[in-house]
């Protein structure tokens, strides 16, 4: 009866170390939001050089919207760009535009005017307010707020063809039949 | 080596050690004039974690979001947010993942008591250990 004692520490050494091994799997930098089922904290924004109207919360009320975190800086923003471009095409969804992080007021409008606008409205954010409402760590983030304000999705990172038809899309649809 | 090179030598290493390279991240330009505010705002941003650069605190790193972060405390702190206000305001966007010190709760309890815990472990079974060998030496003394 006694031996059994013996091996206690090897039998929590083997369970620590399979939730060790467990971890190592995981990506640090893809947090849970805490934002989910939430209402989008209050935040306004101004518009960037060339727009009239900036971005706030009180714009993401009465419909389904895609808010989208994005900088002419970060490169899978340029490649996720393409995606948006589509999307606004054909009407699927408004997709808000958080401009962040812009080294100047300039790139930004730029970029999007070379590369297409897919935003019903952008929010100039040099100063990571937009960002740190919405809980953004890197760029690109994407979140899919339903007609009461409420953050019901979040990705990480670059919506591709198939998270968009898989995912992102399906919770929209569903969203608007509530 | 001349002596003149040598004893200045010395005289700079001493400084450092009197004055090492100050290794935080604020700016001059972040830091407020009302120096308990700004004191608080150290205090507080010491223990945020930097999320782009995950093991490092906001007051230390140099990532933009860090230092948006940072003049976001000192913004709360001047508009007359308690130090707790401040953390509260951060860790409803970013989790509890974004304190340093993380708060003692269920899911975090075998996080604070585990150390413990082990260290409890292996202090009864020292005193099980020695306990049998005074009881050997005891029976051993007796076979004599």
């Amino acid at each position: 009866m006694k031996k059994i004692f013996y091996f206690l520490p090897l039998v929590i050494l083997a369970i620590l170390a399979i939730y060790l091994i467990m971890g190592l799997g995981r990506n640090p930098q893809d947090l849970p939001s805490v934002l989910i089922n939430k209402p989008v904290p209050a935040f306004e924004l101004a518009p960037i050089k060339g727009q009239t109207k900036g971005l706030s919360n009180l714009d993401l009320l009465g419909q389904v919207t895609l808010v989208n975190i994005f900088g002419s800086w970060c490169e899978a923003c340029r490649l996720e760009h393409d995606l948006l471009m589509k999307i606004s095409k054909n009407n699927l969804v408004p997709i808000y535009g958080i401009d962040w992080q812009e080294p100047n007021n300039l790139v930004g409008p730029r970029w999007l005017k070379r590369l297409g606008n897919p935003y019903t409205l952008v929010g100039d954010d040099p100063k990571s307010r937009g960002a740190i409402a919405f809980g953004v760590t890197k760029a690109p983030e994407s979140f899919v707020i339903d007609k009461n304000g409420v953050i019901r999705f979040k990705h990480t990172g670059r919506i591709t063809e198939n998270t968009w038809n898989n995912t992102v899309w399906p919770i929209i649809k569903d969203l608007r039949k509530q | 080596m001349t002596p003149a090179f040598f004893r200045s030598s010395c005289l700079v290493i001493a400084l450092l050690i009197l004055f090492p390279f100050n290794t935080n991240a604020v700016d001059p330009s972040e830091i407020l004039r009302n120096p308990t505010l700004e004191k608080r705002a150290r205090h507080i941003s010491k223990d945020l974690r930097c999320l782009v650069c995950q093991n490092q605190s906001i007051d230390d790193s140099d990532a933009p979001l860090a230092r948006d972060l940072r003049l976001l405390v000192r913004e709360r702190l001047i508009q007359g947010d308690t130090d707790n206000e401040v953390f509260d305001y951060v860790v409803s966007r970013y989790g509890d993942f974004v304190l340093l010190r993380p708060p003692v709760k269920a899911v975090t309890a075998i996080l604070w008591l585990g150390p413990a815990i082990f260290v409890l472990i292996g202090f009864i079974g020292l005193l099980r250990y020695f306990r049998r060998q005074t009881a050997d030496e005891n029976s051993e003394d007796q076979n004599k």
